[in-house]
């Protein structure tokens, strides 16, 4: 089958691109590993800093796509090959694809906070990742620890898999402070006797009202907010947690209980962008993330002509960040397809 | 003889950075360049077998020297089992038990 | 408590164990402590497992114990134990075996040492040779007697005669494993199931029928920890360093304590001593104490060994509860008689922690 354009990954940054060259007239197909579109997003419950509904943008960019967008789930990329700028992808369902241009739109995973082991995740009861929280967000239910109870303090836990040479990752995720900040706030507004504390080394609040929520955090839902770095966590014969850190602005080490921990789990290229980029020979930096051909003047075009990376591929983004950047790669890769490509 | 008039100037207590010596510190980002990378995060000292029983504080004892706050670091660092947990929970790979090795020489060396 | 999660962290770290023809070092200070335990170390592996174990006089300290205590450099340490591995080396052997958990750290410290710094191996080998005329082998394969007997504790299980169930209930013993530091907390992949889950007590407690315990203070260090205990004046910390564990654990009413460390054993068994002379506290039911084995020991007990043959009357908190929970009989007039039937001497009863009347 014959298109001018394969989008490969159905989260937010290839429906986006996908619907946007859709709408640029672009005979485009987006294949999907999974059985469903919306990739992380999906499984999220609001958005910061404003506590959009996650699904609000999902509709939103499923509609982009109504129109032309040939969506193909279930289609996880078996080999991809080019060659005089054609480009065949054989999916492990369905006939193969050739096409004028690829988006790599793969994205990233959540880091296996397994990997911490003495923060006892997947050992420890009570302990449970920020997508996990999101989960419950999302389907409505009532947070309570594993035993059933109401929890009456929570830590949440900041670089969890980022920021850490000792798992490999130096790079910050980006996401996971404001993050933070924004499950602490929905958890005290669920559950208002719940005290919540975060545990930090800096609190990255980088963008356009991250620093608002993180005061609202503080001033309107009593959030505390303690610097220092998570060294162990314990489990108590009740299931409740010990944690250990430094209080590095007193200087002392502190030990504390919780009911709950939530691991601020941070981002790691996903096995489909590395097997893909392995099989298409493109190149990544140190922190496993692919390379744009130039990371100010081309950064979302790579070596090969027509294949374009978009998104999480190249990095932690956020959805603001995803999207924009998929909607200039659809722009880019229209001007490719018109022999216009930008220099 | 100097006059009394029933106070006296008082020393300050802000960390004279221009004034202070750092031979110490020089010595020891020489020698363990590492200690560079430290954000202050205190896995070292949460993690700290003596720190839990005594004020000894090693994040809060690199960061002294480095702005030449040396005054008691002699007898702070004698406090150090180096057991060498402090270096296995680093997230930036600090090589601690050396920073620890080279302060004591730097203190050799350099009194 | 999910299990299945620290189970798929002990995949992660499975080292390779020698199953024969082992060079054993004794420990310097364990026949002080717990004088069976070696001894019965042998005797298993002889009777029971029928290996190979080879052991030589010539073998001295390793100085590990004066390394981590500040007065033997490094330098000096190395060629000490490249001593050790010359005196392997002459008797034909090439599994390298130690009794002693600070041993086992400073032999994968130095071997670590050499592996990424070859130069240093050199200087070392120079040394030893202008000292004292031998050249060495580097050991096949390195060791702790604990790995070895968590290599063949299914072996030792299908040997024994008793289990670890209360023999009232029928339930499991409850059981705290502690784990020397030196074992895998400097080289967490030298150790069964790492440095935060370290596995090889818990497998043989699970295997011989015990359950384990998992408490908030279970990775503290006992409190020996070299300068603080031999520094007089560090001592109360090494006190309070066995009393934070002691009073994470006790919650969990441990049925008693399974050791792989020279130095855990005397001073989670010495302090509980202590504590209760100074704080009359006790950490056991009714006053008892909780007591402390080493991992010799309680394959002892579980292969039916004479509980005053294997050293038990040394202990501090006596074991008796313990024996008679499982159900192994002993003749407490023979408790402190030594060998040829001689009184040993007799200590004198504390004044808050229990000695233990038999049922």
């Amino acid at each position: 089958m014959n298109r001018q354009v394969a989008v490969i990954g159905a989260g937010i940054t290839g429906m986006t691109a996908a619907g946007a060259l859709s709408e640029l007239g672009i005979d485009v197909i987006l294949l999907e590993k999974e059985e469903h579109t919306g990739g992380h997003v999906k499984n999220w419950d609001r958005l910061f800093p404003s506590r959009r509904p996650a699904k609000e943008v999902l509709d939103f960019t499923g509609k982009s796509m109504a129109t032309g967008v040939d969506i193909r789930c279930g289609s996880a990329v078996e080999s991809i090959g080019h060659n005089k700028g054609i480009f065949t992808i054989r999916p492990v369902k369905g006939e193969p694809v050739n096409a004028m241009s690829v988006v790599l739109a793969t994205g990233y995973d959540l880091f296996d906070a397994r990997k911490k082991e003495e923060y006892g995740y997947g050992i420890y009861d009570n302990v449970i990742t920020s997508a996990e929280l999101e989960t419950i967000f999302s389907e409505g239910k009532k947070l309570t620890t594993h035993q059933g109870t109401t929890p009456q303090r929570i830590g949440i836990i900041h670089c969890v898999g980022s920021r850490d040479e000792k798992v490999g990752n130096l790079y910050c995720s980006k996401v996971c402070c404001v993050t933070g900040v924004k499950q602490a706030i929905e958890i005290r507004e669920m559950l208002p006797g719940c005290e919540v504390f975060s545990f930090y080394m800096d609190l990255r609040m980088y963008d356009r009202n991250f620093e608002e929520l993180y005061f609202e955090a503080q001033q309107k839902w009593g959030v505390s907010f303690i610097r220092g770095r998570l060294s162990e966590c314990a489990e108590n014969p009740d299931h409740s947690l010990v944690l250990k850190t430094e209080d590095t602005l007193t200087g002392r080490p502190l030990k504390m209980t919780v009911d709950m921990m939530i691991l601020l789990v941070g981002f790691v290229p996903s096995p489909e962008t590395v097997r893909i980029a392995r099989m298409l020979g493109l190149s990544s930096g140190p922190d496993g993330f692919l390379l744009p051909a130039d990371e100010h003047f081309h950064d979302n075009t790579t070596t090969i002509p027509g294949l374009f990376l978009a998104g999480a591929v190249k990095g932690p983004a956020c959805i603001v960040n995803s999207m924009a950047d998929a909607r200039a790669t659809a722009m880019q890769v229209k001007s490719y397809l018109n022999g216009e490509m930008l220099k | 003889m100097a006059k009394n008039f029933g106070y006296k100037i008082l020393p300050g207590e802000s960390i004279d950075f221009d004034r202070n010596d750092k031979l110490i510190a020089r010595y020891l980002v020489e020698h363990e360049p590492s200690i560079n990378l430290c954000i202050g995060c205190g896995s070292c000292t949460a993690t700290c077998s003596t720190g839990h029983f005594t004020d000894f504080n090693i994040r809060r004892m690199h960061t002294f020297i480095l702005r030449g706050e040396t005054k008691h670091i002699k007898k702070e660092i004698q406090k150090c089992m180096f057991c060498g947990k402090c270096q296995l929970v680093c997230p930036r790979g600090v090589n601690l038990r050396n920073v620890i090795l080279t302060i004591n020489r730097a203190i050799e060396h350099l009194g | 408590m999910k299990i299945e999660g620290k189970r798929s962290i002990w995949k992660d770290y499975q080292k390779e164990i020698a199953t024969d023809r082992f060079f054993y070092v004794r420990s310097c200070v364990r026949q002080n402590f717990f004088p069976g335990s070696e001894k019965t170390f042998l005797r298993i592996m002889k009777d029971v497992l029928h290996k190979d174990v080879f052991e030589n006089a010539a073998h001295t300290t390793c100085s590990g114990i004066g390394y981590h205590s500040d007065v033997v450099p490094f330098e000096t340490a190395m060629t000490m134990v490249a001593r050790q591995f010359s005196i392997m080396t002459e008797s034909g052997y090439e599994n390298f075996t130690t009794s002693c958990i600070t041993s086992f750290g400073l032999y994968s410290e130095i071997l670590e040492t050499w592996h990424h710094f070859p130069e240093v191996e050199e200087r070392v080998r120079q040394h030893l040779l202008n000292a004292t005329g031998r050249t060495f082998l580097k050991p096949a394969n390195l060791s702790h007697a604990s790995d070895v007997f968590f290599k063949f504790r299914r072996e030792i299980a299908e040997n024994s005669t008793y289990r670890l169930v209360n023999r009232h209930t029928g339930q499991p013993l409850q059981v705290v494993e502690h784990i020397g530091c030196h074992y895998s907390k400097m080289f967490p992949s030298k150790g069964v199931g790492g440095a935060e889950y370290p596995y090889v007590l818990a497998g043989m407690i699970e295997d011989w029928g015990g359950e384990v315990i998992d408490y908030p203070e279970r990775r503290h260090c006992c409190g020996f920890g070299f300068r603080q205990y031999l520094v007089q004046a560090n001592r109360g910390y090494s006190l309070a360093c066995s009393k934070k564990k002691f009073d994470s654990m006790a919650p969990y009413k441990p049925d008693f304590i399974l050791t792989n460390c020279p130095g855990c054993p005397m001073f989670l068994d010495r302090w509980q001593y202590a504590l209760s002379e100074m704080e009359g506290i006790t950490y056991g039911a009714n006053g008892l104490g909780i007591p402390v084995l080493t991992y010799e020991e309680l394959a002892g007990m579980l292969l039916g060994y004479d509980p005053w043959d294997i050293g038990l009357q040394v202990h501090q908190v006596p074991v008796e509860p313990l024996l008679d929970k499982i159900g192994i009989p002993y003749d407490s007039r023979r408790k402190f008689l030594t060998m040829d039937g001689q009184l040993m001497g007799q200590p004198e009863p504390p004044s808050h922690l229990k000695f233990y009347q038999h049922e």
